[in-house]
């Protein structure tokens, strides 16, 4: 796991300013301290801050081929790169290191930009064709790994994270009020927008292309092409009944290809732990591990001091029954406050709630075990159907087809247990929101859940949520959808949108990622593996999720290697203290420097009177509800994140620069 | 104050942050525009119970006793009466 950074000419030779390769490198290096590389022509910059993980000796990056025509910058794993790399062997190519990233430059040149479709990993990375003078940038099918680009006048950037963007002297990442209004809604911004003016994010499952200067004219941006994008059944398939035969057929293939699908991952140089979170997709991932290595596994947690959000029995159950050498960290209040300027600073995003911040406890404490590279459970829940969000949608679809029901709409009690106790004629009216657009809407799934997150928008200033009103997210996000989303059923609709937005936007990046890489830790997630992915795709929705039980099929596949309670314990939301955990301390502190009239007036996002209105109720202690928690995280991250890209970004860069000697210039080229 | 300007403060001070602008008049129901969710109803439910001092049955809490400032004053009024 790495960083990776370039600059590109757009038209002519590359000018690179003094201090630019040590700040871009340097801002980044929580991604990759191990080792900094950089190389440089006429016209293009690259740079790389290495985690070490394969190939310690010979991977130092940035890496050419044999003749120096083609030069990469990579961050991440190809974990089939053996295989591939006997593939081209096969077809004459002959390797000089046991990297992965020779494979991927190799395959690139036998495959040009369709190598990506034989890659099974987690990546992003620019490959730079001298002969050519094309930059090719490529990122992994969900999104696991992130890729920024902006410009500055006739330079054209990339990198890992926006900060390391902002370490190019010309360029300074402005924050987008409106875009980051947007997020009061759908929780992301909808790629390729990010929360600032001027950078783009490359999305999920894209690769881009830029030819500068070709035929003489500069290339205005990089051509985007998808390569691949998750796909489901026809809607009538996907609800087919499925006998017992054909089902224990299907069990079988899932745990081959989970078997598969972790066991690959565990290739690297360095030992590979991983995070058990007490429930059922974490436990599946190590269970299927156990049996593979000799060495004693190492297993991590969090645990909470609220008994409300505590997992820890669960996860001393998981790690008695694998035998593992299992360390945890319990966070309370301090730590959550504590930690989350550092979150929002990694994250780069308004983010709504203090979910992150725990996991950010947790990757500091697999780093400072040694530890490298954990596996985890992430994507179990998108792929095999564990969210109620799915459960919601099928359970709203049937609702819609009799729409005067009194009886279907209680099957969301169900769900949602605490739902009994609200009077009967209430749950129709919050659950009843598009019912009958069930048909024409694309977004009918998730209705409830945006309406609601977008009654937070009523804390932006009046000139702010008027722009971000008019950006109209939800055109971008229809245009986007594949043609045939329109085929397919309530499930696997709310199962696309959950994956291309609120895990790709979310859970892998603020709540991933950035939480993994701020403590230099590598993040592997055997649900993602696209083989997995793509069987359960074409596995019909009614078997993954039968009738309401939430991830069925997947539970009958992996059942035999867990405890019985383990299997069959209600699924509990991952959740930390939101508001609550900012109550008194450090958290207090920011929360009355940040949330206070001058310091929204200077941001300029917020109405300082509506948000006096949301601490009034929060200092009362009444800020109990989902919405109103999403609100004030929501706005103390935005107000933190407008302070660390405005007035201390500057020396922020400054800190994290490099002193020169640190960074090791590769190939033939003259130094600069 | 007034029942209804107290209860009309509760709903503007405590669901829409001081800020009337969404409320175009008292039979505006505050479910269907989003104003009360679900975590809402209860809140309302614990300012009636705290700040009016009634005591309100299961079978009370319907959108026709709860949904609009309106059909609130008539609530209240016939609990008091």
């Amino acid at each position: 796991m790495c960083g990776i950074c370039g600059a590109v000419a757009l038209n002519g030779s590359l000018t690179l300013p003094d201090g630019a390769a040590e700040r871009m490198i340097g801002a980044m290096n929580h991604r990759g301290p191990d080792e900094f590389g950089a190389w440089r022509d006429r016209s293009v910059f690259l740079g790389h801050a290495r985690l070490s993980i394969i190939d310690l000796g010979t991977g130092q990056q940035p890496l050419a081929t044999a003749d120096q025509s083609l030069w990469v910058t990579f961050n991440g794993e190809i974990f089939n790169y053996l295989e591939l790399r006997e593939e081209l062997r096969g077809l004459g190519h002959v390797f000089r290191t046991q990297s992965d990233t020779e494979v991927l430059l190799t395959a690139y040149r036998q495959w040009g930009e369709h190598c990506v479709d034989r890659f099974n990993g987690q990546f992003a990375f620019a490959v730079y064709d001298r002969g050519r003078r094309r930059l090719f940038l490529a990122r992994d099918r969900f999104g696991i790994r992130p890729l920024y680009w902006a410009r500055d006048r006739d330079t054209f950037l990339f990198a890992s994270e926006v900060k390391a963007l902002a370490g190019w002297p010309g360029f300074r990442p402005e924050l987008d009020p409106a875009a980051l209004g947007e997020i009061f809604g759908t929780w992301v911004n909808v790629p390729p927008a990010t929360p600032f003016a001027n950078v783009r994010q490359l999305p999920a499952g894209h690769t881009a292309t830029l030819d500068p200067g070709r035929d003489g004219a500069p290339a205005e941006d990089p051509v985007l092409r998808r390569y691949w994008h998750p796909e489901f059944l026809p809607a009538d398939e996907d609800h087919r009944h499925v006998g017992n035969e054909e089902r224990a057929r299907l069990q079988g293939e899932v745990r081959e290809a989970l078997t598969d699908a972790s066991v690959i991952r565990l290739r690297a140089d360095v030992p590979v732990g991983a995070y058990l979170s007490g429930g059922l997709d974490s436990s599946a991932t190590a269970a299927l591990i156990q049996d593979t290595t000799d060495r004693r596994m190492k297993t991590f947690s969090v645990g909470f001091k609220d008994a409300a959000f505590d997992e820890t029995r669960w996860q001393r159950i998981m790690s008695a029954h694998l035998g593992t050498d299992h360390e945890m960290i319990s966070v309370g209040d301090a730590e959550i406050a504590g930690a989350f300027p550092e979150v929002v600073w990694h994250a780069e995003t308004s983010i709504l709630r203090t979910a992150p911040a725990p996991l950010y406890a947790l990757s500091g404490l697999v780093r400072s075990q040694g530890y490298k590279v954990v596996l985890t459970g992430e994507g179990a829940d998108e792929v095999f159907c564990g969210y109620n969000i799915l459960r919601e949608a099928k359970v709203r679809a049937f609702w819609a087809r009799e729409p005067e029901s009194r009886r279907r709409p209680l099957l969301l009690t169900r769900l949602y247990p605490y739902l009994e106790q609200s009077p009967a004629g209430f749950l129709a009216r919050f659950y009843g929101a598009g019912l009958d657009e069930a048909g024409t809407d694309p977004f009918f799934s998730h209705r409830p859940r945006w309406n609601n997150t977008g009654r937070i928008a009523a804390f932006l200033h009046n000139d702010v949520a008027t722009t971000a009103a008019a950006r109209d997210p939800e055109a971008r996000l229809r245009e986007s959808l594949p043609a045939a989303f329109a085929t397919w059923g309530p499930v696997a609709r709310a199962q696309y949108l959950e994956m291309t937005l609120f895990m790709a936007g979310y859970l892998l990046s603020s709540q991933g990622d950035r939480m993994l890489m701020g403590h230099t830790v590598e993040g592997r997630f055997p649900f993602l593996d696209h083989n997995v992915a793509e069987l359960a795709g074409r596995i019909p929705a009614s078997v993954k999720l039968a009738g309401l039980q939430e991830k069925a099929l997947l539970k009958a596949a992996v059942a035999d290697l867990l405890p019985a309670e383990i299997v069959t314990r209600p699924k509990q939301p991952y959740r930390a203290p939101d508001s609550a955990s900012f109550f008194v301390g450090q958290g207090a502190e920011m929360a009355a420097d940040l949330l206070g009239e001058e310091a929204l007036r200077d941001a300029g996002i917020f109405d300082p009177q509506r948000v006096a209105a949301l601490i009034r109720k929060w200092r009362a202690g009444r800020l109990t509800g989902a919405r109103d928690n999403m609100a004030f995280v929501g706005v103390l991250s935005t107000q933190l994140l407008a302070r660390q890209f405005g007035s201390e970004l500057r020396e922020r860069i400054a800190d994290a620069a490099l002193e020169p000697a640190e960074i090791e210039w590769r190939g033939v080229e003259p130094k600069p | 104050m007034e029942l209804r300007d107290q209860i009309h403060d509760f709903v503007v001070e405590n669901f829409l942050f001081g800020d009337n602008e969404p409320l175009k008049d008292d039979g505006m129901s505050l479910l269907d525009n989003g104003i009360m969710d679900s975590v809402g109803v209860m809140e309302l439910v614990a300012f009636l119970e705290a700040d009016m001092g009634l005591s309100i049955e299961d079978s009370e809490l319907v959108p026709e006793n709860l949904d609009s400032i309106q059909n609130l004053v008539g609530f209240v009024t016939r609990k008091r009466g």
